[in-house]
């Protein structure tokens, strides 16, 4: 199952003596630090997020092993507070959304539509400046006198007040997402514009490849959400120290006005970070099955339909306040439903009759569709006011999100696979992915499965302790034991690096790929290509290298295709 | 689409897996039992449905060759029903929704009423018209009484940051928010001492955050309230006492003070 296709032969070897004078630049760690290389950008993104995914992993880690006991003292019940605000922080502030952003979209997305850099490169090169020192400003809490911030990831007001979280970690803790929704704000505009103006000839909206879709769509998303949840920390700041009283009652504020701006980011933010991932699970499901994308359009606008009712439904985090109009949010957030499954469907046509090759990436995308499907539906019940009023904050929506997220690093991993050789010019160990991809796969559902249970059965999220309830104690410990398969798979993950390190040279198309990216260099050069194919769908590589395979119309029977069109000359 | 798994529910009663929930101890809390019931119906019902299409492709369509399978992309009138079912089933799920909804969220009119306060980091449970008064916090969980068949009127309120009362046996929360006066009712239907505890975090003492629930015959309700308005009219007494000997109390400012 690891050999590797090899490239066709018809591809004329690289023009070495091609002058490109201009990347003769600084080697090193100069090379590094000054680079507007979207590719060099991409990777520290790519090692910066990782590293952060790590940290938030080692605070679970702490987590699940303090749960394991329903009077643990592995941790105090303040240290406890800062362990799940900074996980969950740090999971999706400084892993999640700058992976899909900042690492793949930012390697990936010039090159698959033909473009030598993303619009703006210094602006691209800030925009790491800005995440990397907002993920230091965010850990370096720990070291403040107070400890870390201690109000959970969303930071409800009036408990991040000055009253009640006085300490210096929680304005480390603001700053920090002040300048990481910069960062995302500056990649969004990049995004935009690179895919609007930056696509190669021949490329138009419907043959951009679904990942570059998802992309477009998602910084769309960003410059809707993140400036809503930058001015509400503006306010939040000014409440703990300029004396406003914007989130305060005693002042004429109103609490749950921060639920409404901080949701309002926090939802589309779900899908800020969820899309990224349909994407490369589409890109991934197509390569591996050696298909077209089923209902590639109606894939497009699934995507749309999702991003616009995200901005409609942030209320169903807000069920039990009492204060929002229910049925309007349960509708709208029912509704995401839809959409979502016409992407599972797709993701199934496209597998049907294929010939589907179980690399670790595709194994990755599998377990992405699956294990986002038990989440999308436990998020249906989510919907359902009667029903979350029953469920909210207890276990069972820990579980259905992190059945979400953890289909993210389901979706991650088989990106970081599939996409390896573009980003290092290597391929890594086959055989050791797919033991990572069982460890990671069976350690999610054994970590979020009993935590369903555990809701229905009144455990509240947050909690250090449950001395009334000795008997959530097994359930715990079978979500713990989950919680340390996860922990291996991602060791596994890096001593994938360090065994694969510059060892399985990748070639240019290992894959047999459909995309722009496949038809360059691995890693590409700068300014990404030397030449481009003729592009006449969003499979520019696959036509070229197979003209007489083209994707066929709906009614369309046989292979009777007018392969002429692809054998344009060559450049 | 929705009928089915409704009616596969009627016919087939409590066998469907509920995994723990319980139709619970209030009238509201037996029509949340059935509304998940059937969203369990349904979900499961699709949710092996597609399991089985994914697993069907992933078995039966592994590489065996290096041919090319037929490259087709669209089935139009496939699509549209992947897109109509869904529809229709999430349409049916929102009507139950409602239902449900409408019914729990109702105020009936009702003659107990009990303000229900929460505090870093517990809980003051008062009689309107009485003095009886519950307060406790963190180790030393206070305890809610109310009669049963009685539609009992809850004001829920904080005094500090956002706090969560859940009581799992009532299948139902609800924030207690600084700021708001949050109105919702209960009628239980079997007695019982239930366990609640704050869901939202609000600090150090979060996770100690207890209180029970008792439910009591109305009789009974009506002795544990008269014993705890004497007990509570002479705590107030005694407070009254203490004050009047041993704190200045000042006086109201009257009209032509000096105060303006």
């Amino acid at each position: 199952m690891t050999e590797v296709l090899n490239p066709p032969a018809e591809i004329p070897a690289h023009d070495e003596a091609h002058g490109h004078d201009e990347h003769h630049g600084p080697t090193g760690i100069l090379k590094w630090i000054t680079s507007t290389d979207h590719k060099v950008i991409g990777l520290s993104y790519t090692v910066t997020s990782v590293v952060m995914m790590l940290i938030g992993g080692f605070f679970a880690e702490l987590i699940r092993a303090q749960l394991m006991s329903p009077n643990g003292h592995l941790v105090s019940l303040a240290q406890y507070n800062e362990l799940f605000t900074m996980h969950g922080s740090v999971m999706i502030y400084l892993f999640v959304g700058p992976f899909a952003f900042g690492a793949l979209a930012n390697i990936i997305v010039p090159i698959q539509i033909g473009a030598p850099d993303m619009a703006f490169p210094r602006l691209n090169a800030l925009s790491y400046w800005l995440y990397l020192t907002g993920s230091i400003t965010m850990l370096s809490g720990f070291f403040t006198a107070g400890g870390a911030a201690n109000f959970g990831w969303v930071g409800y007001a009036p408990l991040s007040n000055s009253l009640n979280s006085p300490g210096t970690g929680a304005d480390l803790w603001i700053c920090a997402l002040l300048l990481t929704g910069f960062s995302a704000i500056f990649t969004g505009v990049n995004l935009c514009a690179t895919i609007f103006y930056l696509r190669a000839p021949g490329m138009t909206m419907f043959r951009m490849p679904i990942f570059t879709w998802n992309m477009l769509v998602t910084g769309i998303l960003i410059l809707l959400a993140f400036p809503v949840l930058t001015a509400g920390l503006i306010m939040l700041y000014a409440d703990r120290h300029f004396g406003t009283h914007i989130y305060s009652v005693a002042g004429g504020g109103v609490p749950v006005l921060w639920q409404h701006i901080f949701w309002f980011w926090g939802h589309p933010e779900v899908y800020i970070l969820a899309i990224p991932f349909f994407g490369v699970a589409t890109e991934i499901i197509a390569v591996f099955s050696r298909k077209p994308v089923f209902g590639y359009k109606g894939m497009v606008f699934a995507t749309l339909s999702i991003a616009a009712l995200s901005l409609g439904v942030w209320a169903h985090h807000m069920f039990t306040t009492g204060v929002v109009l229910l049925p309007f949010f349960s509708i709208m957030s029912l509704l995401i439903a839809v959409p979502t499954g016409i992407k599972i469907f797709n993701w199934i046509g496209t597998m049907w009759r294929g010939q589907i090759w179980f690399s670790t990436a595709m194994l990755m995308a599998i377990g992405f569709v699956v294990t986002f499907l038990l989440g999308g539906i436990t998020g249906v019940y989510l919907a359902s006011p009667p029903l979350d009023f029953f469920t909210h904050d207890t276990y069972f929506v820990v579980a259905h999100f992190h059945s979400v997220v953890m289909a993210l690093v389901l979706g991650a991993m088989g990106g970081l696979y599939y996409w390896a050789p573009k980003i290092t010019g290597y391929l890594l160990n086959e055989r050791i992915g797919k033991f990572q991809f069982w460890f990671l796969f069976i350690g999610i559902q054994v970590f979020t499965l009993p935590g369903y249970v555990l809701g229905l059965k009144g455990m509240p999220r947050r909690i250090a302790i449950y001395p009334h309830n000795p008997e959530w104690k097994s359930l715990n410990d079978l979500s713990s034991f989950g919680a340390v398969l996860i922990g291996i798979s991602m060791l596994l993950f890096v001593v994938n690096i360090i065994v694969s390190w510059k060892k399985h040279p990748a070639g240019d198309n290992p894959w047999d790929g459909h995309t722009l990216e496949w038809f360059t260099t691995s890693p590409p050069p700068h300014h990404n290509f030397y030449r481009l194919p003729p592009i006449r769908s969003e499979r520019p590589t696959w036509d070229y290298n197979h003209p007489e395979h083209r994707a066929l119309g709906h009614g369309v029977h046989k292979d009777e295709v007018a392969a002429e069109v692809f054998k344009a000359p060559q450049p | 689409m929705v009928a089915l798994p409704l009616a596969a529910l009627a016919l087939s009663g409590c066998t469907v897996p509920t995994f723990g929930v319980k139709p619970g101890a209030t009238t509201s809390s037996k029509s949340v039992y059935n509304l998940w019931v059937g969203f369990t119906v349904a979900a499961i019902i699709i949710g092996v449905f597609v399991l089985l299409l994914i697993a069907y492709a992933v078995l039966r369509y592994g590489r065996k060759g290096d041919s090319i399978p037929r490259q087709f992309q669209y089935h139009i009138p496939l699509e549209f029903t992947y897109i109509i079912v869904p529809i229709l089933i999430v349409l049916g799920l929102f009507a139950a929704t409602i239902v449900v909804e409408n019914k729990e969220l109702a105020n009936p009119k009702t003659d107990v009423t009990i303000d229900v306060n929460a505090f870093q980091w517990g809980w003051k449970f008062t009689y309107p018209g009485t003095n009886a008064v519950v307060i406790g916090q963190t180790t030393d969980a206070p305890t809610m009484v109310m009669p049963v068949d009685t539609n009992v009127h809850i004001n829920l309120t904080s005094t500090d940051v956002i706090h969560g009362f859940y009581v799992r046996a009532f299948n139902f929360s609800r924030y207690a928010l600084p700021g708001v006066d949050n109105q919702f009712t209960f009628n239980a239907v079997t007695t019982g001492t239930f366990f609640g505890q704050c869901t939202q975090l609000c600090g150090l003492y979060h996770s100690l955050m207890f209180f029970n629930v008792k439910v009591v015959s109305q009789s009974d309700y009506r002795t544990w309230l008269a014993r705890q308005n004497n007990a509570g009219a002479a705590q107030v007494a005694a407070t009254v006492n203490q004050q009047q000997t041993n704190t200045y109390v000042p006086t109201k400012p009257t009209a032509g003070s000096g105060v303006n």
